[in-house]
Protein backbone atom coordinates (compact mmCIF):
# COMPACT_ATOMS: atom_id res chain seq x y z
CA UNK A 1 0.00 0.00 0.00
CA UNK A 2 2.76 2.41 1.00
CA UNK A 3 6.28 2.01 -0.30
CA UNK A 4 9.11 4.25 0.79
CA UNK A 5 12.22 3.87 -1.35
CA UNK A 6 15.66 5.26 -0.55
CA UNK A 7 14.23 8.31 1.23
CA UNK A 8 16.65 11.07 2.21
CA UNK A 9 15.69 14.08 4.29
CA UNK A 10 17.94 16.95 5.30
CA UNK A 11 17.21 19.60 7.93
CA UNK A 12 19.64 22.30 6.90
CA UNK A 13 23.01 20.58 7.27
CA UNK A 14 21.69 17.64 9.27
CA UNK A 15 21.14 14.41 7.38
CA UNK A 16 18.06 13.16 9.24
CA UNK A 17 17.08 10.19 7.06
CA UNK A 18 19.77 8.29 5.19
CA UNK A 19 18.04 6.37 2.44
CA UNK A 20 15.45 4.28 4.24
CA UNK A 21 13.15 1.66 2.70
CA UNK A 22 9.82 0.81 4.27
CA UNK A 23 6.89 -1.27 3.06
CA UNK A 24 3.43 -1.08 4.53
CA UNK A 25 1.22 -3.82 3.04
CA UNK A 26 -2.55 -3.39 3.01
CA UNK A 27 -4.47 -4.41 6.15
CA UNK A 28 -1.40 -4.80 8.29
CA UNK A 29 -0.03 -3.00 11.32
CA UNK A 30 3.56 -1.96 10.73
CA UNK A 31 5.62 -0.32 13.42
CA UNK A 32 8.69 1.82 13.35
CA UNK A 33 10.65 1.81 16.60
CA UNK A 34 13.76 3.63 17.66
CA UNK A 35 15.24 6.03 20.15
CA UNK A 36 14.82 9.80 20.28
CA UNK A 37 16.12 11.54 17.20
CA UNK A 38 16.34 8.36 15.16
CA UNK A 39 14.17 9.90 12.44
CA UNK A 40 10.84 8.23 13.17
CA UNK A 41 8.76 11.39 13.14
CA UNK A 42 10.67 12.73 10.16
CA UNK A 43 9.67 9.64 8.19
CA UNK A 44 5.99 10.32 8.89
CA UNK A 45 6.25 14.03 8.28
CA UNK A 46 7.89 13.61 4.91
CA UNK A 47 5.40 10.92 3.92
CA UNK A 48 2.50 13.28 4.50
CA UNK A 49 4.28 16.23 2.89
CA UNK A 50 4.91 18.38 5.94
CA UNK A 51 8.66 18.06 5.40
CA UNK A 52 10.28 18.11 1.97
CA UNK A 53 12.48 15.14 1.14
CA UNK A 54 15.74 15.73 -0.70
CA UNK A 55 15.73 12.48 -2.66
CA UNK A 56 13.92 9.15 -2.83
CA UNK A 57 10.41 8.06 -3.64
CA UNK A 58 7.21 7.62 -1.67
CA UNK A 59 4.64 5.51 -3.45
CA UNK A 60 1.11 5.18 -2.14
CA UNK A 61 -1.32 2.87 -3.93
CA UNK A 62 0.97 2.84 -6.99
CA UNK A 63 0.94 6.63 -7.11
CA UNK A 64 4.05 8.74 -6.57
CA UNK A 65 3.21 11.14 -3.74
CA UNK A 66 6.73 12.41 -3.07
CA UNK A 67 6.65 16.09 -2.07
CA UNK A 68 2.99 16.52 -2.93
CA UNK A 69 0.77 18.92 -1.01
CA UNK A 70 -0.47 17.67 2.34
CA UNK A 71 -4.11 18.31 1.58
CA UNK A 72 -3.98 16.18 -1.58
CA UNK A 73 -2.28 13.35 0.29
CA UNK A 74 -4.82 13.54 3.12
CA UNK A 75 -7.76 13.46 0.72
CA UNK A 76 -6.31 10.24 -0.74
CA UNK A 77 -6.79 8.63 2.68
CA UNK A 78 -3.28 8.84 4.07
CA UNK A 79 -3.78 10.44 7.48
CA UNK A 80 -1.50 11.25 10.38
CA UNK A 81 -2.13 11.53 14.11
CA UNK A 82 0.53 14.07 15.00
CA UNK A 83 2.98 13.62 17.84
CA UNK A 84 1.96 15.10 21.17
CA UNK A 85 -1.76 14.84 20.33
CA UNK A 86 -2.13 18.41 19.07
CA UNK A 87 -5.89 18.67 19.53
CA UNK A 88 -7.38 22.14 19.08
CA UNK A 89 -7.47 23.16 22.76
CA UNK A 90 -10.07 25.93 22.67
CA UNK A 91 -12.53 24.08 20.48
CA UNK A 92 -15.04 21.57 21.78
CA UNK A 93 -14.67 17.83 21.29
CA UNK A 94 -17.34 17.89 18.62
CA UNK A 95 -15.73 20.79 16.74
CA UNK A 96 -12.43 18.91 16.79
CA UNK A 97 -14.09 15.87 15.24
CA UNK A 98 -15.90 17.96 12.62
CA UNK A 99 -12.58 19.51 11.64
CA UNK A 100 -11.20 16.03 11.13
CA UNK A 101 -13.76 15.61 8.36
CA UNK A 102 -12.89 19.00 6.87
CA UNK A 103 -11.93 17.74 3.43
CA UNK A 104 -14.90 15.37 3.13
CA UNK A 105 -17.98 16.36 1.22
CA UNK A 106 -20.21 13.33 2.02
CA UNK A 107 -22.21 14.75 4.95
CA UNK A 108 -24.21 11.60 5.72
CA UNK A 109 -21.16 9.37 5.84
CA UNK A 110 -19.48 11.91 8.10
CA UNK A 111 -22.38 11.65 10.54
CA UNK A 112 -22.12 7.88 10.48
CA UNK A 113 -18.40 8.00 11.15
CA UNK A 114 -18.98 10.44 13.99
CA UNK A 115 -21.28 7.87 15.57
CA UNK A 116 -18.66 5.19 15.06
CA UNK A 117 -15.98 7.33 16.74
CA UNK A 118 -18.29 7.93 19.70
CA UNK A 119 -18.90 4.19 19.92
CA UNK A 120 -15.19 3.54 19.81
CA UNK A 121 -14.54 6.20 22.48
CA UNK A 122 -17.58 6.41 24.77
CA UNK A 123 -15.60 8.81 26.92
CA UNK A 124 -15.59 11.39 24.14
CA UNK A 125 -19.33 11.19 23.85
CA UNK A 126 -19.69 12.19 27.50
CA UNK A 127 -17.64 15.28 26.74
CA UNK A 128 -19.04 16.53 23.44
CA UNK A 129 -19.27 20.12 24.65
CA UNK A 130 -16.08 20.18 26.67
CA UNK A 131 -13.12 22.16 25.41
CA UNK A 132 -10.45 19.76 24.24
CA UNK A 133 -7.68 21.53 26.17
CA UNK A 134 -9.37 20.83 29.50
CA UNK A 135 -9.35 17.04 29.08
CA UNK A 136 -6.75 14.62 30.41
CA UNK A 137 -3.83 13.46 28.28
CA UNK A 138 -5.41 10.09 27.57
CA UNK A 139 -8.70 11.63 26.53
CA UNK A 140 -6.88 14.08 24.30
CA UNK A 141 -5.06 11.20 22.63
CA UNK A 142 -8.39 9.48 22.07
CA UNK A 143 -9.70 12.67 20.53
CA UNK A 144 -6.62 12.97 18.30
CA UNK A 145 -7.15 9.41 17.07
CA UNK A 146 -10.89 10.01 16.68
CA UNK A 147 -10.24 13.19 14.74
CA UNK A 148 -7.93 11.34 12.36
CA UNK A 149 -10.54 8.59 11.91
CA UNK A 150 -13.05 11.26 10.85
CA UNK A 151 -10.87 11.89 7.81
CA UNK A 152 -11.77 8.36 6.67
CA UNK A 153 -8.21 7.06 6.48
CA UNK A 154 -7.16 4.05 4.47
CA UNK A 155 -3.73 4.24 6.01
CA UNK A 156 -3.48 5.76 9.48
CA UNK A 157 -0.07 6.88 10.66
CA UNK A 158 0.30 7.40 14.39
CA UNK A 159 3.19 9.28 15.90
CA UNK A 160 3.84 8.01 19.43
CA UNK A 161 0.28 7.61 20.67
CA UNK A 162 1.54 6.42 24.08
CA UNK A 163 3.67 9.51 24.73
CA UNK A 164 3.28 10.77 28.28
CA UNK A 165 0.34 8.55 29.17
CA UNK A 166 -0.24 6.33 32.21
CA UNK A 167 0.41 2.60 31.58
CA UNK A 168 -3.26 1.70 31.98
CA UNK A 169 -4.28 4.22 29.34
CA UNK A 170 -1.48 3.10 27.04
CA UNK A 171 -3.00 -0.37 27.18
CA UNK A 172 -6.39 1.06 26.30
CA UNK A 173 -4.95 3.01 23.36
CA UNK A 174 -3.28 -0.10 21.96
CA UNK A 175 -6.51 -2.06 22.27
CA UNK A 176 -8.19 0.66 20.25
CA UNK A 177 -5.45 0.49 17.62
CA UNK A 178 -6.19 -3.21 17.16
CA UNK A 179 -9.88 -2.44 16.93
CA UNK A 180 -9.35 0.21 14.26
CA UNK A 181 -7.23 -2.28 12.35
CA UNK A 182 -10.07 -4.79 12.48
CA UNK A 183 -12.26 -2.23 10.71
CA UNK A 184 -9.94 -2.48 7.73
CA UNK A 185 -7.61 0.43 8.33
CA UNK A 186 -3.93 -0.13 7.64
CA UNK A 187 -1.74 1.30 10.38
CA UNK A 188 1.79 2.62 10.48
CA UNK A 189 2.70 3.03 14.11
CA UNK A 190 5.65 4.92 15.48
CA UNK A 191 6.65 4.15 19.04
CA UNK A 192 9.30 4.44 21.67
CA UNK A 193 7.36 1.93 23.69
CA UNK A 194 8.87 -0.90 21.66
CA UNK A 195 7.31 -3.78 23.57
CA UNK A 196 3.74 -2.61 23.28
CA UNK A 197 4.19 -1.69 19.63
CA UNK A 198 5.83 -4.96 18.59
CA UNK A 199 3.14 -6.96 20.34
CA UNK A 200 0.37 -5.56 18.14
CA UNK A 201 2.40 -5.16 14.93
CA UNK A 202 2.67 -7.66 12.09
CA UNK A 203 5.96 -6.26 10.94
CA UNK A 204 8.50 -3.92 12.47
CA UNK A 205 11.44 -1.75 11.52
CA UNK A 206 14.14 -0.53 13.88
CA UNK A 207 15.46 2.91 13.06
CA UNK A 208 18.79 4.18 14.36
CA UNK A 209 20.17 7.65 13.55
CA UNK A 210 18.48 7.86 10.20
CA UNK A 211 19.02 4.30 8.93
CA UNK A 212 17.09 1.09 9.30
CA UNK A 213 19.25 -1.38 11.20
CA UNK A 214 16.80 -4.26 11.66
CA UNK A 215 13.49 -5.42 10.31
CA UNK A 216 11.30 -8.44 10.74
CA UNK A 217 8.01 -9.82 11.97
CA UNK A 218 6.75 -8.24 15.17
CA UNK A 219 7.24 -11.29 17.39
CA UNK A 220 10.65 -12.05 15.88
CA UNK A 221 11.89 -8.59 16.67
CA UNK A 222 10.45 -8.84 20.15
CA UNK A 223 12.61 -11.89 20.78
CA UNK A 224 15.66 -10.53 19.00
CA UNK A 225 18.65 -10.18 21.32
CA UNK A 226 19.78 -6.83 20.00
CA UNK A 227 16.32 -5.31 20.23
CA UNK A 228 15.90 -6.67 23.72
CA UNK A 229 19.19 -5.19 24.80
CA UNK A 230 18.70 -1.82 23.19
CA UNK A 231 15.00 -1.12 23.61
CA UNK A 232 13.50 -3.52 26.09
CA UNK A 233 16.12 -3.25 28.78
CA UNK A 234 16.65 -6.94 29.31
CA UNK B 1 -37.71 29.83 10.66
CA UNK B 2 -36.20 29.16 14.04
CA UNK B 3 -37.21 31.21 17.04
CA UNK B 4 -33.76 32.66 17.47
CA UNK B 5 -33.63 33.86 13.88
CA UNK B 6 -36.95 35.65 14.34
CA UNK B 7 -35.64 37.32 17.48
CA UNK B 8 -32.53 38.43 15.57
CA UNK B 9 -34.61 39.79 12.72
CA UNK B 10 -36.90 41.72 15.09
CA UNK B 11 -33.96 43.22 16.95
CA UNK B 12 -32.30 44.28 13.69
CA UNK B 13 -35.47 46.06 12.54
CA UNK B 14 -35.87 47.57 16.01
CA UNK B 15 -32.28 48.75 15.90
CA UNK B 16 -32.71 50.46 12.52
CA UNK B 17 -35.81 52.27 13.82
CA UNK B 18 -33.83 53.27 16.90
CA UNK B 19 -31.14 54.73 14.65
CA UNK B 20 -33.69 56.98 12.95
CA UNK B 21 -35.16 58.06 16.30
CA UNK B 22 -31.70 58.77 17.70
CA UNK B 23 -30.88 60.81 14.63
CA UNK B 24 -33.72 63.19 15.51
CA UNK B 25 -33.30 63.28 19.28
CA UNK B 26 -29.50 63.38 19.61
CA UNK B 27 -27.63 66.52 18.69
CA UNK B 28 -25.20 66.58 15.79
CA UNK B 29 -22.13 66.23 18.06
CA UNK B 30 -23.48 63.14 19.80
CA UNK B 31 -24.67 61.75 16.50
CA UNK B 32 -21.19 62.12 15.06
CA UNK B 33 -19.72 60.09 17.91
CA UNK B 34 -22.42 57.51 17.40
CA UNK B 35 -21.52 57.26 13.71
CA UNK B 36 -17.89 56.93 14.67
CA UNK B 37 -18.88 53.98 16.89
CA UNK B 38 -20.38 52.24 13.85
CA UNK B 39 -17.21 52.76 11.84
CA UNK B 40 -15.04 51.44 14.65
CA UNK B 41 -17.28 48.36 14.87
CA UNK B 42 -16.47 47.65 11.21
CA UNK B 43 -12.76 48.22 11.76
CA UNK B 44 -12.59 46.16 14.95
CA UNK B 45 -14.42 43.24 13.34
CA UNK B 46 -12.15 43.26 10.32
CA UNK B 47 -9.06 43.19 12.53
CA UNK B 48 -10.59 40.57 14.80
CA UNK B 49 -11.11 38.27 11.82
CA UNK B 50 -7.38 38.38 11.07
CA UNK B 51 -5.99 38.57 14.63
CA UNK B 52 -8.65 36.80 16.62
CA UNK B 53 -10.01 34.04 14.45
CA UNK B 54 -7.05 33.07 12.28
CA UNK B 55 -4.50 34.10 14.88
CA UNK B 56 -2.36 36.15 12.49
CA UNK B 57 -0.85 38.99 14.46
CA UNK B 58 -1.26 41.74 11.86
CA UNK B 59 -0.54 45.40 12.59
CA UNK B 60 -1.10 46.71 9.09
CA UNK B 61 -4.66 47.89 9.40
CA UNK B 62 -4.03 51.61 9.03
CA UNK B 63 -2.41 51.01 5.66
CA UNK B 64 -5.45 49.25 4.23
CA UNK B 65 -7.72 51.92 5.69
CA UNK B 66 -5.62 54.56 3.93
CA UNK B 67 -5.99 52.76 0.60
CA UNK B 68 -9.76 52.58 1.02
CA UNK B 69 -10.10 56.16 2.25
CA UNK B 70 -8.01 57.71 -0.53
CA UNK B 71 -9.61 55.65 -3.29
CA UNK B 72 -13.12 56.50 -2.18
CA UNK B 73 -12.30 60.17 -1.62
CA UNK B 74 -10.66 60.67 -5.01
CA UNK B 75 -13.55 58.94 -6.77
CA UNK B 76 -16.38 60.88 -5.12
CA UNK B 77 -14.99 64.42 -5.15
CA UNK B 78 -16.14 66.83 -7.81
CA UNK B 79 -13.55 68.08 -10.37
CA UNK B 80 -13.82 71.60 -8.89
CA UNK B 81 -13.00 70.48 -5.35
CA UNK B 82 -10.10 68.45 -6.67
CA UNK B 83 -8.72 71.48 -8.46
CA UNK B 84 -8.96 73.52 -5.26
CA UNK B 85 -7.14 70.82 -3.30
CA UNK B 86 -4.32 70.21 -5.74
CA UNK B 87 -2.99 73.77 -5.87
CA UNK B 88 0.71 72.97 -5.50
CA UNK B 89 0.84 70.35 -8.20
CA UNK B 90 -2.07 69.49 -10.47
CA UNK B 91 -3.81 66.15 -10.17
CA UNK B 92 -3.00 63.44 -12.73
CA UNK B 93 -5.28 63.84 -15.76
CA UNK B 94 -6.92 60.41 -15.55
CA UNK B 95 -8.28 61.16 -12.10
CA UNK B 96 -9.27 64.75 -12.73
CA UNK B 97 -12.76 64.37 -14.11
CA UNK B 98 -13.77 61.11 -12.49
CA UNK B 99 -16.76 61.41 -10.22
CA UNK B 100 -18.70 58.35 -9.10
CA UNK B 101 -21.68 57.99 -6.77
CA UNK B 102 -20.77 57.26 -3.15
CA UNK B 103 -21.82 53.57 -2.98
CA UNK B 104 -19.80 52.63 -6.09
CA UNK B 105 -16.76 54.52 -4.86
CA UNK B 106 -17.06 52.91 -1.43
CA UNK B 107 -17.05 49.41 -2.89
CA UNK B 108 -14.14 50.24 -5.19
CA UNK B 109 -12.30 51.58 -2.13
CA UNK B 110 -12.89 48.28 -0.35
CA UNK B 111 -11.76 46.29 -3.38
CA UNK B 112 -8.58 48.36 -3.74
CA UNK B 113 -7.80 47.73 -0.07
CA UNK B 114 -8.45 44.01 -0.62
CA UNK B 115 -6.05 44.02 -3.60
CA UNK B 116 -3.44 45.76 -1.44
CA UNK B 117 -4.10 43.09 1.19
CA UNK B 118 -3.59 40.31 -1.34
CA UNK B 119 -0.37 41.82 -2.68
CA UNK B 120 1.05 42.28 0.82
CA UNK B 121 -0.34 39.01 2.12
CA UNK B 122 1.24 36.85 -0.57
CA UNK B 123 4.81 37.33 0.66
CA UNK B 124 4.09 38.20 4.29
CA UNK B 125 1.68 35.44 5.34
CA UNK B 126 4.49 32.88 5.23
CA UNK B 127 5.79 34.51 8.39
CA UNK B 128 4.52 33.84 11.88
CA UNK B 129 3.83 35.66 15.14
CA UNK B 130 6.04 38.67 15.85
CA UNK B 131 7.69 38.54 12.45
CA UNK B 132 4.32 38.84 10.77
CA UNK B 133 3.47 41.79 13.02
CA UNK B 134 6.71 43.56 12.09
CA UNK B 135 6.28 42.89 8.37
CA UNK B 136 2.65 44.07 8.24
CA UNK B 137 3.51 47.14 10.29
CA UNK B 138 6.32 47.87 7.86
CA UNK B 139 4.10 47.51 4.81
CA UNK B 140 1.46 49.74 6.35
CA UNK B 141 4.10 52.44 6.88
CA UNK B 142 5.27 51.94 3.28
CA UNK B 143 1.74 52.62 2.05
CA UNK B 144 1.66 55.81 4.11
CA UNK B 145 5.05 56.99 2.84
CA UNK B 146 4.06 56.27 -0.75
CA UNK B 147 0.88 58.31 -0.25
CA UNK B 148 2.94 61.15 1.21
CA UNK B 149 5.14 61.26 -1.87
CA UNK B 150 2.73 60.69 -4.73
CA UNK B 151 1.78 64.36 -4.71
CA UNK B 152 -0.08 64.30 -8.02
CA UNK B 153 -2.40 61.47 -6.98
CA UNK B 154 -2.89 61.90 -3.23
CA UNK B 155 -1.87 65.55 -2.83
CA UNK B 156 0.93 64.35 -0.57
CA UNK B 157 1.32 65.68 2.96
CA UNK B 158 -1.23 68.44 2.31
CA UNK B 159 -4.01 65.89 2.47
CA UNK B 160 -7.40 66.16 0.88
CA UNK B 161 -10.11 68.42 2.22
CA UNK B 162 -13.77 68.81 1.42
CA UNK B 163 -14.78 65.20 1.04
CA UNK B 164 -18.50 64.94 0.31
CA UNK B 165 -20.61 63.67 3.21
CA UNK B 166 -21.55 60.01 3.44
CA UNK B 167 -24.55 59.05 1.34
CA UNK B 168 -26.18 60.00 -1.93
CA UNK B 169 -28.44 62.87 -0.90
CA UNK B 170 -26.21 64.20 1.86
CA UNK B 171 -28.95 64.29 4.49
CA UNK B 172 -28.09 63.53 8.10
CA UNK B 173 -30.28 60.44 8.45
CA UNK B 174 -28.45 58.90 5.54
CA UNK B 175 -25.10 59.04 7.32
CA UNK B 176 -26.29 56.95 10.25
CA UNK B 177 -27.97 54.44 7.96
CA UNK B 178 -24.75 54.02 5.97
CA UNK B 179 -22.38 53.72 8.91
CA UNK B 180 -24.52 51.48 11.08
CA UNK B 181 -26.04 49.70 8.09
CA UNK B 182 -22.59 48.62 6.95
CA UNK B 183 -21.66 47.83 10.56
CA UNK B 184 -24.70 45.55 10.82
CA UNK B 185 -23.84 43.96 7.49
CA UNK B 186 -20.29 43.37 8.73
CA UNK B 187 -21.54 41.78 11.95
CA UNK B 188 -23.88 39.44 10.09
CA UNK B 189 -21.25 38.62 7.48
CA UNK B 190 -18.67 37.79 10.16
CA UNK B 191 -21.10 35.64 12.15
CA UNK B 192 -21.99 33.65 9.02
CA UNK B 193 -18.35 33.36 8.00
CA UNK B 194 -17.21 32.15 11.41
CA UNK B 195 -19.99 29.57 11.58
CA UNK B 196 -19.23 28.26 8.10
CA UNK B 197 -16.67 25.56 7.42
CA UNK B 198 -14.18 28.31 6.55
CA UNK B 199 -14.64 29.71 10.05
CA UNK B 200 -13.90 26.33 11.60
CA UNK B 201 -10.77 26.04 9.50
CA UNK B 202 -9.73 29.55 10.61
CA UNK B 203 -10.07 28.56 14.25
CA UNK B 204 -8.18 25.32 13.65
CA UNK B 205 -5.29 27.29 12.15
CA UNK B 206 -5.33 29.61 15.16
CA UNK B 207 -5.25 26.68 17.57
CA UNK B 208 -2.58 24.55 15.93
CA UNK B 209 -1.14 25.09 12.47
CA UNK B 210 0.53 21.72 12.12
CA UNK B 211 -2.53 19.77 13.23
CA UNK B 212 -4.68 21.87 10.91
CA UNK B 213 -2.38 21.11 8.00
CA UNK B 214 -2.42 17.42 8.89
CA UNK B 215 -6.24 17.56 8.63
CA UNK B 216 -5.83 18.65 5.03
CA UNK B 217 -6.54 22.34 5.55
CA UNK B 218 -4.68 24.52 3.08
CA UNK B 219 -2.98 26.97 5.44
CA UNK B 220 -1.93 29.60 2.94
CA UNK B 221 -5.27 29.71 1.12
CA UNK B 222 -7.25 30.18 4.32
CA UNK B 223 -4.88 32.77 5.75
CA UNK B 224 -5.07 34.64 2.48
CA UNK B 225 -8.90 34.56 2.40
CA UNK B 226 -9.10 35.97 5.93
CA UNK B 227 -6.46 38.60 5.22
CA UNK B 228 -8.15 39.79 2.04
CA UNK B 229 -11.61 39.92 3.63
CA UNK B 230 -10.16 41.77 6.62
CA UNK B 231 -8.44 44.27 4.31
CA UNK B 232 -11.65 44.78 2.35
CA UNK B 233 -13.61 45.77 5.44
CA UNK B 234 -10.68 47.86 6.67
CA UNK B 235 -10.83 49.75 3.37
CA UNK B 236 -14.58 50.28 3.73
CA UNK B 237 -14.11 51.46 7.31
CA UNK B 238 -11.30 53.79 6.28
CA UNK B 239 -13.40 55.27 3.49
CA UNK B 240 -16.34 55.89 5.85
CA UNK B 241 -14.00 57.44 8.40
CA UNK B 242 -12.56 59.79 5.80
CA UNK B 243 -15.96 60.87 4.59
CA UNK B 244 -17.25 61.36 8.13
CA UNK B 245 -14.26 63.55 9.01
CA UNK B 246 -14.43 65.38 5.70
CA UNK B 247 -10.65 65.46 5.42
CA UNK B 248 -7.84 62.92 5.13
CA UNK B 249 -4.07 63.16 5.17
CA UNK B 250 -1.29 60.57 5.42
CA UNK B 251 -0.57 61.38 9.06
CA UNK B 252 -4.07 60.25 10.02
CA UNK B 253 -3.09 56.68 9.10
CA UNK B 254 -0.15 56.32 11.42
CA UNK B 255 0.47 53.34 13.68
CA UNK B 256 -1.62 55.06 16.37
CA UNK B 257 -4.77 54.32 14.38
CA UNK B 258 -3.91 50.62 14.18
CA UNK B 259 -3.14 50.71 17.89
CA UNK B 260 -6.62 52.07 18.66
CA UNK B 261 -8.21 49.19 16.80
CA UNK B 262 -5.92 46.59 18.39
CA UNK B 263 -6.90 48.10 21.75
CA UNK B 264 -10.58 47.64 20.97
CA UNK B 265 -10.06 44.04 19.88
CA UNK B 266 -7.95 43.10 22.91
CA UNK B 267 -10.30 44.76 25.39
CA UNK B 268 -13.33 43.10 23.80
CA UNK B 269 -11.76 39.68 23.67
CA UNK B 270 -9.57 38.32 20.89
CA UNK B 271 -11.80 36.02 18.89
CA UNK B 272 -15.22 37.33 19.93
CA UNK B 273 -17.48 39.24 17.56
CA UNK B 274 -19.73 40.36 20.42
CA UNK B 275 -16.74 41.56 22.41
CA UNK B 276 -15.43 43.62 19.51
CA UNK B 277 -18.79 45.29 18.95
CA UNK B 278 -19.31 46.20 22.61
CA UNK B 279 -15.71 47.29 23.05
CA UNK B 280 -15.75 49.41 19.85
CA UNK B 281 -18.77 51.35 21.14
CA UNK B 282 -17.47 51.74 24.69
CA UNK B 283 -13.95 52.76 23.67
CA UNK B 284 -15.13 55.24 21.04
CA UNK B 285 -17.52 56.90 23.45
CA UNK B 286 -15.01 57.01 26.28
CA UNK B 287 -12.37 58.50 24.01
CA UNK B 288 -14.69 61.48 23.70
CA UNK B 289 -15.98 61.42 27.26
CA UNK B 290 -12.47 61.36 28.72
CA UNK B 291 -11.53 64.60 26.96
CA UNK B 292 -11.94 66.29 30.37
CA UNK B 293 -8.58 64.70 31.27
CA UNK B 294 -6.90 66.71 28.53
CA UNK B 295 -8.21 69.99 29.93
CA UNK B 296 -6.89 72.00 32.87
CA UNK B 297 -7.70 70.34 36.16
CA UNK B 298 -8.10 71.68 39.65
CA UNK B 299 -6.70 69.24 42.21
CA UNK B 300 -6.95 70.41 45.86
CA UNK B 301 -6.53 74.10 45.11
CA UNK B 302 -3.75 73.63 42.54
CA UNK B 303 -4.43 74.12 38.90
CA UNK B 304 -2.76 71.41 36.85
CA UNK B 305 -2.24 72.49 33.30
CA UNK B 306 -3.89 70.24 30.75
CA UNK B 307 -1.73 67.86 28.76
CA UNK B 308 -3.13 66.92 25.36
CA UNK B 309 -3.34 63.15 24.98
CA UNK B 310 -3.71 62.52 28.70
CA UNK B 311 -6.83 60.44 28.05
CA UNK B 312 -4.81 57.96 26.01
CA UNK B 313 -2.87 57.14 29.18
CA UNK B 314 -6.10 55.73 30.62
CA UNK B 315 -6.42 53.36 27.68
CA UNK B 316 -2.78 52.32 27.83
CA UNK B 317 -3.13 51.58 31.53
CA UNK B 318 -6.36 49.69 30.86
CA UNK B 319 -4.63 47.64 28.15
CA UNK B 320 -1.81 46.73 30.54
CA UNK B 321 -4.25 45.70 33.25
CA UNK B 322 -6.20 43.55 30.82
CA UNK B 323 -3.06 41.85 29.51
CA UNK B 324 -1.67 41.24 33.00
CA UNK B 325 -4.78 40.12 34.86
CA UNK B 326 -7.59 39.45 32.45
CA UNK B 327 -6.15 38.17 29.20
CA UNK B 328 -9.46 36.96 27.89
CA UNK B 329 -10.78 40.49 27.58
CA UNK B 330 -14.43 41.32 28.05
CA UNK B 331 -15.92 38.31 26.28
CA UNK B 332 -13.01 35.90 25.77
CA UNK B 333 -14.03 33.82 22.80
CA UNK B 334 -17.68 33.72 23.84
CA UNK B 335 -20.50 35.07 21.73
CA UNK B 336 -23.87 36.56 22.45
CA UNK B 337 -26.75 34.19 21.89
CA UNK B 338 -30.45 34.27 22.56
CA UNK B 339 -30.57 31.02 24.53
CA UNK B 340 -28.31 32.52 27.15
CA UNK B 341 -30.61 35.56 27.55
CA UNK B 342 -33.73 33.42 27.67
CA UNK B 343 -32.23 31.06 30.26
CA UNK B 344 -31.14 34.01 32.34
CA UNK B 345 -34.64 35.45 32.24
CA UNK B 346 -36.13 32.15 33.36
CA UNK B 347 -33.68 31.92 36.25
CA UNK B 348 -34.52 35.43 37.40
CA UNK B 349 -38.23 34.67 37.22
CA UNK B 350 -37.75 31.57 39.36
CA UNK B 351 -36.11 33.61 42.08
Amino acid sequence: MLKIRDLNVHYGGIHALKGINIDVPENKIVTLIGANGAGKSTTLRSTIGLVKSSSGKIIYNDKDITNRKTKDIVSDGLVMVPEGRRVFPNLTVEENLILGAYIRKDKNAVKKDMKWVYELFPRLKERIWQKAGTMSGGEQQMLAVGRALMTKPKLLMMDEPSLGLAPLIVKEIFEIISEIHKEGVTILLIEQNAKAALEVAHYGYVLETGSIVLEGKGMELLNNDEVQKAYLGE
Amino acid sequence: MKKNNILTLISIIGFILLLLVLNITLGSYKMRIFNLCGIYVILALSLNLINGFVGLFSLGHAGFMAVGAYTCALLTMSPETKEMNFFLEPIVPWLKNVQLPFPTALIIGGIMAAIAGALIGAPVLRLRDDYLAIATLGFSEIIRVVFTNTQRITNGPLGIKGLPTIGITGQSWEIVIWTWGIALFTIIFMVLLINSSYGKAFKAIREDEIAAEAMGINLFKHKMIAFVIGSFFAGIGGALLGHLMGTIDPLMFRFLLTFNIVLIVVLGGIGSITGSVISAIVVTISMEALRILDADMQIGGYIVKGIPGMRMVVFSALLMIVILFYQRGLMGTNEFNWDWIINRKKKIQKI
